[in-house]
């Protein structure tokens, strides 16, 4: 989505205020600013209010609606994303701090017709039933899976504890996630 | 909730990020990891008119080697803290509280600087700076201070930094001749400290020669207990010591009750930790010697 900048912020530059420290020239203040991103390899220019968080942004300006809000401060991990290759809360971002960062959300995953290995974990295990935690957990999981391709059921306990789960009693997404690891490990459908 | 709307700037150096602060003051503030301030604004309990960003301040995120102390920047992710090997090797109680913090999630983005600038009384880095006997290196306009943890924390979630200052590095002094430990017990991994207990001991075959214990989630800001450190001195690290220790623990700390956990729980389990802690410090202690 490519939007005109508004209004180009407001720049009113914090010299303005007090000029003793003039010799540093300071970074703009801004209330809107354009930001480039890629989102699932694809690049998008927009301009933003700074007061956007991440997971708002891509929810609403670009209508990735997989990654879902239900705390927003940071406690259930409905919102994990990856920003640079990193499992992060998109809820305790700014959309205008990714500026220039590449960020992977569920729907970078897999497709209906063709599904991540992680994915068909889940589904074969019944890792969801509402499904409203399942993208915070896949995003979780696949960063932890790439750090980590040979996990103890102690360390799948551990990462699982940062995202909550209403539903399924969580046995269902420990065991996911142990056959995911397999199966990525033996290179199947990845 | 959304944030209350603020303006954003991005300064790219230490100094820039000064005189921002310099210029707004109480207006002003700090965004590091984010992942203590911005549940603030999304509760809109924090509402500053202007957010200024360390996160491209890339001068404050490093792990330096100067042979007796380990430097910290303020704004080192706590996750590359816990993945360093350096820290491992020089630093192992650090090392091993950082890993209680949160979850990775947080720690992707958490700060060093952050951690201890927000002072939570249940968090972990506060009290290894406290046990460790680390500085906190604060930086204004106007100057540089070094403080010491007693100095910098102040209470519950106030430290001694003045709004147009920053706490730019944390000296760590390299501990490699203790044992140490650090345990804590809480509801779920990755949940705040009910209460958590930093442990450093030296040892002369089964007797100790030194210890210091450090506290967190039992006050306002965290504590050593000088008593309870005296009382392991000298004397094995058996059950009557340790069962001395854990009374002292009893009867000297303070803490509240909440939700979680009444006082007199907290104090019974602080008690114990400590024990713990002292014992799987001084078996590390004997490993290193064996080594
Ligand atoms: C789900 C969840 C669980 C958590 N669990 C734990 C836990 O178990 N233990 C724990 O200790 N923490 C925990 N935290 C908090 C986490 O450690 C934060 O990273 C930390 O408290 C703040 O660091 P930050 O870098 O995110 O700072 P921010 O949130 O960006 O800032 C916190 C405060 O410090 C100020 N500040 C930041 N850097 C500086 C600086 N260099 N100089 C001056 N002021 C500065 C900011 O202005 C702000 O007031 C948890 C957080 C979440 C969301
Ligand atoms: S919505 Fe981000 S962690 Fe809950
Ligand atoms: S499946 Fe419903 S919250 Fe997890």
């Amino acid at each position: 989505m490519k939007r005109r900048a508004q209004t180009n912020a407001s720049r009113r530059t914090p010299q303005a205020r007090r000029s003793k420290q003039a010799k540093v020239s300071l970074p703009p203040l801004w209330t809107r600013k354009e930001i480039r991103l890629r989102v699932n390899g694809v690049e998008y220019t927009s301009t933003v209010d700074v007061r956007m968080t991440l997971v708002d942004f891509l929810r609403h300006e670009l209508g990735l609606t997989g990654t879902h809000v239900g705390c927003e401060h940071g406690v259930c991990g409905a919102c994990t994303i990856l920003l640079d290759g990193q499992a992060v809360r998109s809820c305790l971002l700014f959309a205008v701090q990714a500026d220039g960062a590449e960020i992977t959300t569920v729907e970078g995953l897999g497709t209906p017709e063709r599904l991540h290995p992680l994915q068909e974990a889940f589904r074969d295990h019944h890792a969801l039933q509402c499904g409203f935690c399942t993208p915070g957990f896949l995003m979780s999981t696949l960063a932890f899976l790439r750090e980590n391709p040979e996990p103890s059921d102690e360390q799948i306990r551990e990462v699982l504890a940062g995202n909550l789960c209403r539903c399924t009693g969580y046995q269902g997404i420990i065991d996911a996630v142990r056959d995911a690891a397999q199966r990525l490990r033996s290179g199947y459908g990845a | 909730m959304k944030p209350a709307p603020f303006q954003y700037t991005a300064p790219e150096t230490v100094e820039e990020s000064l005189v921002l602060l310099h210029t707004f003051r109480e207006e002003g503030k700090p965004l590091a990891g984010g992942q203590s301030l911005v549940p603030l604004l999304n509760m809109r309990l924090a509402r500053p008119s202007v957010l200024i960003d360390l996160n491209r301040v890339r001068e404050l995120s490093y792990i330096h080697d100067e042979d007796a102390t380990v430097s910290i920047g303020a704004m080192t992710r706590q996750r590359a803290v816990e993945l360093s090997s350096l820290v491992r090797e020089k630093l192992p109680l650090l090392a091993e509280a950082v890993r209680y913090i949160g979850h990775p999630q947080i720690r992707n983005r958490g700060t060093v600087g952050g951690s201890l600038a927000h002072a939570d009384p249940a968090a972990e880095l506060p009290v290894v700076t406290l046990v460790l006997g680390a500085q906190l290196v604060v930086r204004g306009l106007e100057g540089t201070r070094v403080l010491r943890p007693e100095e910098f924390f102040v209470s519950f979630l106030q430290t001694a930094l003045a709004p147009e200052e920053l706490l730019v590095e944390v000296r760590f002094p390299v501990h490699r001749t203790y044992g140490t430990a650090f345990l804590e017990v809480a509801r779920r991994h990755g949940d705040y400290a009910l209460v958590g207990v930093a442990a450093m001991v030296q040892m002369d075959g089964e007797r100790c020669t030194e210890a210091r214990l450090g506290f967190t989630g039992v006050g306002p800001v965290p504590v050593r207990l000088p008593e309870a450190e005296e009382a392991a001195t000298g004397r094995p690290l058996d059950d009557s010591t340790l069962g001395e220790i854990a009374r002292i623990v009893a009867a000297r700390l303070d803490p509240h009750s909440d939700i979680h956990a009444s006082a007199t729980y907290r104090k019974e389990v602080a008690g114990i930790l400590a024990g713990r802690a002292l014992r799987l410090a001084a078996e590390r202690f004997k490993q290193r010697e064996g080594a």
